[in-house]
């Protein structure tokens, strides 16, 4: 079997990157502004009512699940909406693999560009945490790579999805009863321990963005190491075959 | 001459169902070769297989002395793909699609930008080539299509429907570029349902329908194999075809007229004319079109 993957996915990521550069005050400010909203609604609004939560200002205790939940949704709909439109309404799937290209590479460029949405997104929201003064430094700094690596993880989530869906309208399974719960039960607004415990066991098994706020948060906090290593173990696992299993489930929907 | 393209029992499977059954053909090297058949014939899933981009269910294909199941990246590199539906980038220009698409190809950015400048010329979209693609009409994304796929200087050039929904203008200024790419030494494969696209184009071109290879040739000897060079054309009334069958003539009816064919058409009149009584008739040669209607009949295709 010759190889199938090369660095030619990066000519697919640079395609979607020149698309994007086009129409770049569309893509960064609105995501800018969600996540401010949200500090200001839940930190000041909501938190008026909390004091703390383990010790750290409800703000505080936020922050680092914003950040998450917007790498999350950068990375997802990317390659899920904005996969789903280039592969079956732009034909641009089947413009590249009449190239050199294989499907492998094209998807591996689409995950590696939904990654990279996230990265762009942790860019603009860390500097309006570190404003808002609600994150430790220099140990945030490194929620900029990490946003790459949960990106990886959350494209490939999303490109699985796009994979095995019969139309767009379908995306709303997985927005509604995947992305939401998650927003909502993944330690983002109340500590997961206060889920009983074996719903909390269940979230850390199968919700990844429980993980990717658990090592944000140890970064920001500065606190909660243990849950951070076992964050970077579970994305270190899942992330590469959820990679693996988006391209093979997309070669079975292009190849027939 | 050498064979570029080789197919023999060539078949497609999806499911139950055999899209391609036993198709055998073969193109040569500098020929210009087509892919005519009513919608649904087999032409487009055949030509997939040659692009690498469909694997083949059976049966034996070559491309360029490679095999497309083990070979489909260096058989792409040397291959010129337009396709059926215009699927350049709409948001970027007619400049960065050809930019973006030689990065598929891996051309060095140099030779990239000299090139596309030629193409850009030679397919006569100089003065467009920085408006985005949404803006542009049919006949200019086509040539731009036509355009990006010489981007890599393609050995064989493949093309499904080139001038489906142009106007006659854009077809004839596509039509000249293909020759002017025909005379440079490329292979050009085509389908099209175009008698007169494939009449002007093609040296060789195969029949298909459900799936099979209906007959093979140059355009010239399909109309003489198949009917003949010139035909008579009456209308379909039951005087003119007893008349016909009372006197033994072979003819073909479509739809109200019926074709007699004919090598001396002076005569052949004559002979109606005194024969059967004063009936409608005109003479004209033989197309490519009276071959194709004769061979698939005139059932609508869906």
């Amino acid at each position: 079997m010759k190889r199938q993957l090369s660095s030619l996915a990066w000519a697919v990521w640079q395609r979607n990157l020149d698309v994007f550069s086009k129409t770049w005050q569309v893509n960064l400010i609105p995501p800018a502004i969600e996540p401010v909203l949200y500090l200001l609604a839940l930190g000041f609004g909501v938190g008026a009512f909390i004091t703390d939560i383990e010790g750290v200002p409800y703000i505080r205790f936020i922050a680092p699940a914003l950040f998450a939940v917007s790498v999350m949704n950068a990375s997802f709909f990317e390659c899920t909406y904005g996969s789903y439109v280039r592969m079956y309404y732009q034909k641009t799937f089947d413009a590249i693999v009449a190239t050199p290209v294989t499907i492998e590479e094209v998807i591996a460029g689409e995950i590696l560009w939904g990654a990279t949405r996230s990265l762009i997104s942790a860019g603009i929201i860390l500097p309006v945490l570190v404003l808002f003064g609600v994150v430790d430094l220099p140990g945030s700094l490194l929620l900029v790579p990490f946003a790459f690596a949960a990106g990886l993880l959350f494209a490939s989530i999303g490109m699985c999805f796009t994979a095995v869906i019969p139309n767009i309208e379908s995306i709303n399974y997985p927005a509604f009863l995947f992305i939401t719960p998650m927003f909502l039960f993944s330690g983002t607004f109340f500590p997961l321990d206060l889920l009983p415990p074996p719903l909390q066991a269940a979230a850390l098994a199968v919700l990844p963005l429980a993980h990717v706020v658990n090592v944000a948060r140890a970064l920001t906090l500065s606190t909660g190491w243990g849950f951070l290593l076992l964050g970077l173990l579970w994305i270190g696992i899942a992330a590469p075959i959820l990679f693996f299993f988006a391209l093979r489930l997309m070669k079975r929907r292009l190849i027939v | 001459m050498r064979e570029v393209i080789r197919a023999e029992n060539l078949e497609k499977r999806f499911g139950d169902f055999a899209a391609v059954k036993g198709v055998t053909f073969s193109v040569a090297e500098g020929e210009a070769f087509g892919f005519l058949g009513p919608n649904g014939a087999g032409k487009t899933t055949t030509m997939r297989m040659v692009q690498c981009v469909s694997p083949r269910s059976g049966g034996h294909l070559e491309v360029l002395g490679m095999d497309p199941a083990t070979d489909a990246r260096e058989i792409k590199a040397l291959l010129g793909v337009v396709p059926q539906e215009d699927n350049l980038d709409p948001e970027l220009t007619g400049y960065e699609n050809l930019r973006t698409y030689a990065r598929y190809f891996g051309v060095a950015k140099d030779v990239a930008e000299e090139r596309i400048a030629r193409l850009l010329a030679f397919v006569e979209m100089e003065k467009k080539k920085d408006v985005i693609i949404e803006h542009l009409s049919g006949g200019m994304k086509r040539r731009l299509v036509l355009a990006r796929a010489l981007v890599n200087d393609p050995r064989i050039l493949v093309l499904d429907e080139p001038t489906t929904g142009l106007d006659p203008q854009a077809r004839h200024l596509i039509w000249d570029q293909l020759q002017g790419l025909q005379a440079e030494g490329r292979t050009i494969v085509l389908t099209t349902h175009y008698m007169e696209e494939a009449e002007r184009l093609c040296d060789r071109l195969v029949i298909m329908d459900h799936g099979g290879v209906l007959i093979e040739g140059s355009p010239a000897d399909l109309i003489d194999q198949t009917i003949g060079r010139q035909v008579l054309e009456a209308e379909a009334v039951p005087a003119v075809l007893s008349c016909l069958d009372r006197h033994g003539l072979r003819y073909d009816l479509v739809g109200r007229s019926v074709l007699v064919p004919t090598d001396d058409p002076a005569q052949m009149t004559g002979t109606l004319l005194h024969e059967c009584g004063s009936i409608k008739l005109a003479t004209r040669p033989t197309t490519l079109e009276d071959v194709f209607l004769k061979l698939t009949g005139r059932r609508l295709r869906e």
